[in-house]
């Protein structure tokens, strides 16, 4: 049974960001798009901290549940981390954030899922739209075969931007906040495929910034990654919760720890907790949370 | 120990052989073929449209133009259908009809060339005379029916071309907001560019070395094409048609005619292999 997280220690780090979650909130919560979906607003309480919602959320491939019955919510300008043994549904709850999981033939999901407030697997959401603020950092940097400028403009030209100056901008600007663009300011027109793969997972992280997204979805973003790259990704990832809300999964505990504020802990598809991060690897409420955590399990 | 030796000398044996006939067709080809161009003069042999064997005068031109015209002609038709059927096949049809399609399209090449050459006869002449008008047998007819021949031969090629496009970079794509449609042109196409172009490439040399089919639709005309209506004769054809009585000079010329032809093949694939090469090179850069 999932574990109800701790609410008290959960507002006050909600708290600890409020200020800068009162300047923000107009921007995020996009009135118009509430009252589009009302049908299922009625659903969320009056006021949401949370800019990710699952509600009873179950997703299935076919007949088997990927995850069943997720109840979270995450929150923003935080890193959250999703834990867990292999297999037990992170990346496909991570995945129907964005919806990627759509390309999947014969899928379906039950109970609701909220992005900004908007129910995003209502008929009315806009798939392009939704994608363009939630962005996707893969497990394998997956830049395209095209130069380093093209990759980060790939976003902002699907946008409709054509302008060399608009791109340009948006291209120094998205490498800057991947910490990508001192080392590569130079030769914008290199294939990234000569990049590092250190250096390709952070442009692929330029790349999704590249559409100015609220959230940024990271799937094992440094399993693929040498220490030295993991651990530059790790300070961006820092520096990036600032301005994004960030959910990640990882199978590196000390990563989690060292990262996430919040953690959930997935077994064969559920929810098992969720909570703060310093409970979940201190003083989980779970035997099954604090088998995993101190490695005896899975 | 023993046995492996016996087995590698054999198989050496074996391909050996199988390129040393290679090698004596070439050299029988040329050997064949090259003393007529040298005799009448490559100008006269290559840039001429005169062809009188009777009267010693060889001159190759209008046939070229007919074999290109009809190849160009093919390819355009099964570049655009062939790559369609492709793209629906790896990007938008839903997997129970690519179930039924592919096999179908792959069908497609094992039906005999002479098959399709009398579907051309009698379908599609009559339609070409009578809505197009000249006589239907024409440079349009045989482009549509070697057009169809060469679709399973791009297709085919172009959908593992396509397939073989590593997967995330769809998934990147996707994740970025880009439709479907704008994952395939601007993504997966361009990553596909080269391997689909060697497919296009590969297909232009089945369409211009095909013969019985073509001589079926083409009309055989030894003038030189005003439009896509009249007809033409091709390199294949012209081999084909004359080989049966010609002797001396005439058979020379019908060497030539081959090695013309086997030149401009050879050139062709050496383009579709470097190409391809360059692809699988990056591919592996990766
Ligand atoms: N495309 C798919 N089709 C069918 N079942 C799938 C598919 N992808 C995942 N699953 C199943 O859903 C369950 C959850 O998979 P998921 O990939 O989300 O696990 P995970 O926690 O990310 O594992 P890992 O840590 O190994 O990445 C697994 O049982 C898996 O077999
Ligand atoms: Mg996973």
């Amino acid at each position: 049974m999932p574990k109800r997280n701790n609410n008290d220690m959960v507002i006050s780090v909600v708290k600890s960001i409020k200020d800068k979650y009162d300047t923000s909130e107009l921007e995020m919560i996009d009135m118009e798009k509430i009252e589009q979906t009302e049908p299922y607003n009625s659903t969320l309480p009056e006021k949401s901290l949370s800019i990710i919602k699952a509600d009873d959320f179950s997703f299935y491939y076919g007949s088997k549940a990927g995850v069943k019955n997720i109840s979270m919510e995450i929150y923003p300008f935080m890193v959250t981390a999703i834990i867990g043994p292999s297999g037990c549904g992170k990346s496909t709850f991570l995945r129907s954030i964005n919806r990627i999981n759509d390309l999947i033939p014969n899928i379906h999901v039950e109970g609701k899922l909220f992005v900004n407030n908007q129910d995003i697997y209502s008929r009315q959401i806009n798939l392009v739209n939704l994608r363009q603020q939630v962005g996707m950092v893969f497990q394998k940097p997956n830049p395209f075969p095209k130069s380093i400028f093209d990759n980060v403009a790939y976003g902002p030209r699907l946008q409709g931007i054509k302008k060399r100056s608009v791109l340009q901008q948006t291209v120094e600007e998205s490498l800057q906040s991947a910490a990508l663009w001192d080392e590569v300011k130079d030769d914008l027109k290199k294939s990234a495929l000569a990049l590092s793969g250190g250096q390709q997972q952070r442009l692929c992280i330029a790349r999704a910034l590249s559409t100015r997204p609220k959230v940024l979805l990271m799937d094992e973003p440094c399993s693929a990654l040498d220490p030295i790259a993991t651990s530059k990704i790790e300070d961006l990832i820092e520096t990036l919760k600032n301005d994004y809300t960030i959910v990640i999964v990882t199978h590196n505990m000390q990563q989690a720890a060292r990262v996430s504020e919040m953690a959930a802990f997935f077994c064969l598809g559920e929810l098992i907790e969720y909570d703060l991060t310093t409970k979940i690897f201190s003083n989980p409420s779970n035997k099954q949370t604090e088998d995993y955590v101190t490695g005896r399990f899975g | 120990m023993k046995q492996d030796k016996i087995i590698q000398i054999a198989l050496t044996i074996v391909a050996l052989s199988a390129i040393s006939s290679l090698v004596l067709i070439t050299v029988f080809v040329f050997k064949e073929g090259l003393p007529i161009i040298l005799r009448v003069g490559a100008k006269d042999f290559f840039l001429s449209g005169d062809w009188y064997p009777g009267e010693g005068k060889f001159g190759i031109m209008n046939m070229i133009i007919g074999s290109l015209a009809v190849t160009a002609g093919a390819i355009i038709i099964g570049a655009v259908f062939g790559l369609g059927c492709a793209v629906v096949l790896t990007q938008f049809a839903p997997r129970q009809l690519v179930v039924i399609l592919k096999p179908a399209i792959e069908v497609l090449a094992g039906i005999p060339s002479v098959v399709y050459g009398f579907i051309g006869v009698v379908v599609l002449v009559p339609l070409v005379r009578e809505y197009l008008g000249g006589p239907g047998l024409s440079i349009l007819t045989s482009s549509i029916v070697l057009g169809i021949m060469v679709l399973p031969t791009i297709t085919s090629i172009s959908v593992d071309v396509i397939q073989a496009v590593p997967k995330s970079y769809r998934d990147g794509a996707i994740a970025l907001g880009a439709t479907r449609w704008q994952t395939t042109h601007m993504v997966i196409l361009k990553a596909a560019k080269s391997g689909i172009l060697a497919a296009f490439i590969l297909g232009m040399g089945r369409a211009i070395g095909e013969t019985m089919a073509v001589i079926m639709v083409a009309g055989n005309a030894l003038e030189l094409p005003h439009s896509i209506l009249d007809p033409v004769r091709t390199l294949t054809s012209n081999i084909a048609l004359e080989m049966g009585y010609a002797a001396g000079e005439h058979r020379q010329a019908l060497f030539a005619t081959g090695v013309t032809l086997f030149v401009i093949i050879m050139i062709l694939n050496t383009i579709a292999l470097t190409i391809s090469r360059r692809s699988a090179g990056k591919a592996a850069k990766k």
